[in-house]
């Protein structure tokens, strides 16, 4: 297969409603190459799915894309037009979403649900069609395809649901896969499971961005981390690097608040106070508030996204004159 | 070694279920739960555990067995006798978006229980009890007048632990209390429970599908698969040497935050758990368990102490070298 890269730059979403205008997704650059996986870690309200939404062109009224661009090769995504988009989406880029129950037809058998999939993108004949719905449900290891072909999705367990929302999104062989928390609903058993087909699909040669708050699951998946905090991306690096000298504030205290399967500390860690609302965000950096480094222009301006190793970028202003001095 | 405060003597719940099917959500479980100590129940959703956290508390009859606190029986025991230890035993909810009635103030939702139990003569000194949990809980008095909606994920939570200790209860039944929350928040909600079990000598239930949530707070941890206990002991020695299968298959799941031990090679656990409607014969893991043998499938395992711990397994794992996953 030919190697074509998800380019998506200075990416902007903007939501005016009646209390004013908010940025959940703001100047977001990030690049998805065939074959690898990357992430976007950050908590609830940080802009991660409405960054994996607006990739993909599903951001409803009165959120929109106000700027930027996503590129999948030489072909540019934004401002496609709908039937065109459509044709696109899942041909060339398909998601997976984290509650697999709502994400499927309740009234429709699994199987005719991923197989018209395939007839919508017009990619083989009706007869064929089943064939390959089962042949991509013995790839994501659906035991029995067959009897699971004829199921409805209120017969599956949580773990069959989310293994046939993944068949219907590859079966027409994406070059990108979006996963928006695609375990969280999960157990944790089911959850290793998961990963390892999304592994799978990545040694494949697919490109996937997975979108989790789990940095368990993070780093079981990713080669490439983007940490997100009010709606900007504020740290990225090759997931080894990240996890080994993580250097934004935020990132630090996300880390240090992992909790492991060790007798932990009588005190755990925690960062104090709370993500802001995108309403009542601080002037300067969104994380002056909480930020043990916080200095005076911290308070003033938003630092950029620097990056100060090949690779390592980060928007802290105290982080980058240290590296200086370094 | 402190007394007993709570103990479930083979207790079961049955639920029925379309078609004349029941569904046995918990099956003859019995265990003690000492004064002062934090007891973790993990396991996998629908394997029984927030049922039995109810039956504990009779926030739900049993079908059949007995609970005992301080020694004395409740199941059976008269409304009006149970109502002074109802006050004694509460439950704290997952969702804080759900559990606090949207139309009460903060203050009306922590005085309800004020109230309901006569613990002040005036309404001057209820607001007065009101403030002081507050403070007991990290929120500003001046919240006092505030709605829920007003507030984030981990203040609802403040909130619900607040109403929780105001009867002044000597056991309570954490039911996945940090789950609904960000990471960043999880941590300071866990230290809360910390210190409210030191200043005010609780006991908890803690109910959890977070192993390592569980293992950061819990003495003593109670593992379950469909209905039953798999093993119990001392939280170190549970998750240092699994001596049921099951446990150790749980605890190799659980995703490591280090990218350099990714996709190690750790076994998984195939396929879904059975369901309670149509528990196997025998052990029921059995049907999943790579190191069940014939004798299995008949027997059901009772539940024998090993060491510290006690285990339903008729073939209990030896220790393993590597013990120092984390």
């Amino acid at each position: 297969m030919e190697q074509i890269n998800l380019e998506v730059s200075h990416l902007t979403v903007t939501i005016s409603a009646d209390r004013g205008k908010i940025i959940p997704v703001n100047d977001v650059s990030l690049r998805i190459p065939a074959g690898k996986i990357v992430g976007i870690v950050g908590e609830s309200g940080c802009g991660k799915s409405m960054t994996a939404r607006a990739v993909i062109g599903l951001i409803r009224s009165p959120g929109r894309v106000t700027g930027g661009s996503v590129r999948l090769g030489d072909r540019e995504l934004t401002g496609l037009p709908p039937k065109e988009r459509r044709r696109l989406m899942g041909s060339e880029i398909s998601m997976v979403f984290q509650e697999p129950m709502s994400s499927l037809n309740p009234v429709m058998k699994v199987g005719r649900q991923v197989e018209e999939a395939l007839l919508q993108h017009g990619v083989c004949s009706r007869k064929e069609a089943k064939e390959r719905v089962l042949e991509m449900f013995r790839a994501v290891e659906i035991p029995e395809p067959e009897t699971r072909y004829e199921s409805y999705p209120h017969q599956l367990s949580g773990g069959l649901r989310q293994r046939v929302m993944i068949a219907m999104a590859m079966v027409c062989r994406p070059r990108i896969l979006i996963a928006d928390e695609p375990t969280t609903a999960l157990d944790v058993t089911v959850e290793a499971q998961i990963l390892r087909l999304l592994r799978q699909l990545r040694d494949q040669g697919t490109g996937l961005l997975v979108i989790s708050h789990n940095l368990g699951v993070i780093a079981q998946l990713c080669d490439w981390v983007y940490v997100m905090y009010a709606g900007r991306i504020v740290e990225s690096a090759p997931a080894e690097e990240l996890f080994e000298r993580p250097l934004h504030p935020y990132t630090r205290g996300l880390f240090r608040s992992v909790l492991s399967l060790e007798e932990g500390p009588d005190t755990l860690e925690t960062i104090p106070g709370v993500v802001p609302s995108l309403y009542h965000l601080p002037e300067g950096c969104s994380f002056s508030l909480r930020c043990p480094r916080c200095e005076a222009l911290c308070e003033r301006e938003m630092p950029e996204l620097r990056e100060l190793t090949p690779g390592h970028a980060v928007r802290c202003r105290p982080v980058e004159k240290e590296a200086l001095h370094e | 070694m402190n007394e007993t405060l709570i103990e479930a003597r083979r207790l079961s719940r049955d639920f029925p279920a379309g078609g004349g099917k029941t569904i046995h959500a918990v099956s003859e479980v019995s265990l003690q739960i000492r004064e002062g100590e934090i007891l973790g129940l993990v396991g996998e959703s629908g394997c029984g555990k927030s049922t039995l956290g109810r039956l504990l508390i009779r926030a739900l009859a049993s079908t059949s067995g007995e609970v005992l606190y301080r020694g004395r029986s409740l199941t059976g025991l008269p409304e009006k006798d149970f109502r002074p230890l109802r006050r004694r035993m509460q439950l704290v909810f997952q969702d804080p978006w759900s559990s606090l009635d949207p139309r009460m103030s903060v203050r009306d939702l922590i005085a309800e229980p004020l109230e309901t139990w006569r613990i002040c003569g005036s309404r001057a000194e209820t607001t007065k009890r009101v403030t002081e949990l507050m403070r007991a809980v990290g929120l500003p008095e001046e919240f006092l007048y505030r709605y829920p909606h007003q507030f984030s994920g981990g203040q609802r939570q403040r909130i619900g632990i607040a109403r929780a200790i105001a009867a002044e209860p000597e056991f309570i039944v954490c039911d996945e209390p940090v789950s609904a929350l960000d990471v960043s928040v999880q941590n300071q909600i866990l230290n809360l429970l910390k210190e409210l079990r030191t200043e005010r000598k609780l006991t908890y239930l803690l109910i959890s599908h977070n192993l390592s949530v569980v293992r950061c707070l819990s003495d003593r941890v109670c593992v379950m698969y469909l209905g039953n206990v798999c093993e119990i002991g001392p939280a170190e020695e549970i998750y240092r040497h699994p001596r049921h299968p099951y446990t150790r298959f749980l605890l190799d799941a659980v995703p490591v935050p280090d990218p350099r031990r990714r996709g190690e090679e750790v076994p998984l656990l195939q396929g879904d758990p059975p369901s309670p409607a149509h528990p196997p014969e025998g052990c029921p893991f059995h049907t999943r368990c790579p190191f069940a043998e014939e004798r299995c499938a008949r027997e059901k395992p009772a539940l024998r102490p090993d060491g510290e711990v006690q285990v339903a397994c008729l073939k209990p794992l030896p220790g393993r070298e590597d013990s120092g996953r984390s």
